[in-house]
């Protein structure tokens, strides 16, 4: 899986979860903040990207995927481990 | 109840005879039926293949997508018919929210999401099977907590759960409060969404249900020597009660004032009721008095009628109750066309007094092609009957021995 294939499967499953619309779904975005994810969408977010990357990210891992950017680059180091 | 008088003022309507109020107050007067075959699972297994479904529900046009699978189906009836009752009563945002409550009570809450959850967890295990959303999507007070969050109520905010009983209890509950100065405008009625497999087995387990399954739109036949069961159905039924002089002020359309509400126990039995329907007369005898009425003041009762074997129990608790007057007012069972909305039942049901109040039109008991030896009322049988009347009253009976009545007077 390339890089750009992991980004566009990061934010298909971001928008599909935050229902936001494509335009609004750029790296730089904060879920919290930016894309109006309270703690359980969080939850519920990073439990996505666990069935559908099949890995696990530890709860003391997830504070620091804030970005849309941040899932991106966290799942592609996970997934070249 | 001495104290500030309450008005109707909205009604929100979600039954199988429609989503939205002028498609079910149409339906109730047409006689029509609104049971079918279940769509909603596959029902072959089971006994009981029939159920009043809700039918062409769009959540989205009160709730945004997202939002939707956060919220097991009842929470979603829950907030479309609140939207429904605050518009039809043209509230507004409220003015003073602190004086804005919500009592809206299920009888049983998100029974699908958690059949759906605990497949999920056995599939999938506890991390990935289990979404954080699960809790807040089954607790039966999350639909009064949606509600309220979305037109900013900051009043009491509660769940009243008293199996069949739960939505008249709710809007008893909110008349007293109003009336004795706890808040000013409550939202209240009950909500109830379970044509799942779990608990359409489980009312076919205890012999419960119709079995009628060839002839769906004749299931539901309260009074009738042939009834053979209850017909589960789904919906939600809210109203808007409002303290009178503030209805007065602002000009509202008032469809009746609620003016007496009881709740008593049988102390009996877990699902029979009490011989003679004991607290079931109590229940009504205790709101009337509570409405400074007297019996022969009733024009027209709602029966709690589900077309069970109750059914006559009923009857008889009436006739206790009114004695010769039994004779001369109308009663129907509506059960006999959108079927048992558990939970949600006494808040429909309470609309639909107000609405007949309001209108001037009983709706009938429709099925009713041989009574019961038993049943010997006015069910006001096939068709809806224009006549005016000044006093309605809606009975309500849950499983536990739980009862409520209400009363409601012509506006005036």
């Amino acid at each position: 899986m390339t890089t750009s294939d992991i980004e566009k499967q990061v934010i298909e499953i971001v928008r599909e979860q935050l229902d936001v619309k494509p335009e609004d779904c750029t790296l730089d975005k904060i879920f919290t903040d930016d894309l109006g994810a309270d703690s359980l969408a969080i939850v519920e977010l990073v439990l996505a990207f666990e069935e559908h990357f099949e890995i696990k990210i530890p709860d003391e891992e997830v504070e620091n995927i804030k970005t849309v950017g941040d899932a991106v680059s966290y799942i592609r180091a996970r997934r070249k481990a | 109840m001495t104290g500030r008088r309450v008005a109707i003022t909205g009604v929100g309507l979600i039954s199988p005879l429609g989503v939205g109020n002028d498609e079910n107050w149409r339906s109730l007067c047409a006689g029509q039926s609104g049971i079918g075959p279940i769509t909603r699972f596959d029902a072959s297994i089971l006994s009981t293949r029939i159920a009043g479904e809700v039918r062409n529900f769009d959540p989205t046009r009160w709730i945004a997508k997202k939002e939707v699978r956060q919220m097991d189906l009842f929470i979603q009836y829950a907030i479309a018919a609140a939207a429904m009752a605050v518009e039809d009563a043209q509230l507004g945002a409220p003015d003073d929210p602190e004086r804005f409550g919500v009592y809206v009570g299920a009888g049983l809450g998100g029974l699908p999401v958690l059949e759906a959850t605990h497949d999920s967890l056995r599939e999938k295990g506890p991390r990935l099977g289990i979404s954080p959303y699960f809790v807040p999507a089954i607790i039966v007070n999350l639909a009064p907590g949606q509600i309220s969050i979305r037109h900013n109520y900051r009043g009491p905010n509660m769940s009243h759960v008293s199996a069949c009983s739960t939505g008249a209890h709710s809007i008893g509950e909110a008349f007293h409060l109003i009336a004795r100065g706890g808040a000013d405008v409550m939202i209240a009625g009950g909500t109830e969404a379970t044509v799942s497999p779990l608990c359409v087995g489980g009312f076919a387990s205890m012999r419960a249900l119709s079995t009628r399954n060839d002839e769906p739109t004749k299931a539901s036949r309260p009074f009738t020597v042939s009834r053979d069961g209850f017909v589960l159905s789904e919906g939600c039924g809210l109203v808007i009660l409002e303290e009178w002089e503030r209805a007065k002020a602002r000009g509202a359309r008032i469809y009746a004032e609620i003016v007496g509400y009881a709740a008593t126990s049988d102390a009996h039995h877990i699902t029979a009721p009490s011989p003679d329907g004991e607290g079931a007369q109590r229940c009504m005898r205790l709101a009337l008095r509570d409405a400074g009425l007297a019996p022969e003041t009733v024009g027209y009762i709602n029966a709690h009628g589900t077309s069970t074997s109750a059914d006559a129990t009923e009857t008889g608790a009436i006739k206790a109750v009114f004695g010769e007057h039994a004779r001369k007012l109308a009663v129907s069972s509506t059960k006999s066309m959108h079927g048992h909305l558990l939970g949600a039942t006494g808040g429909l049901e309470a609309a639909i007094c107000a609405l007949a109040l309001h209108h001037n039109v009983l709706p009938p008991t429709i099925n009713l092609d041989e009574p019961d030896p038993d049943c010997d009322l006015d069910y006001v049988p096939h068709e809806a009957r224009r006549v005016a009347v000044d006093v309605a009253l809606s009975n309500s009976f849950g499983f536990g021995g739980t009862n409520a009545c209400l009363v409601f007077k012509r506006a005036g």
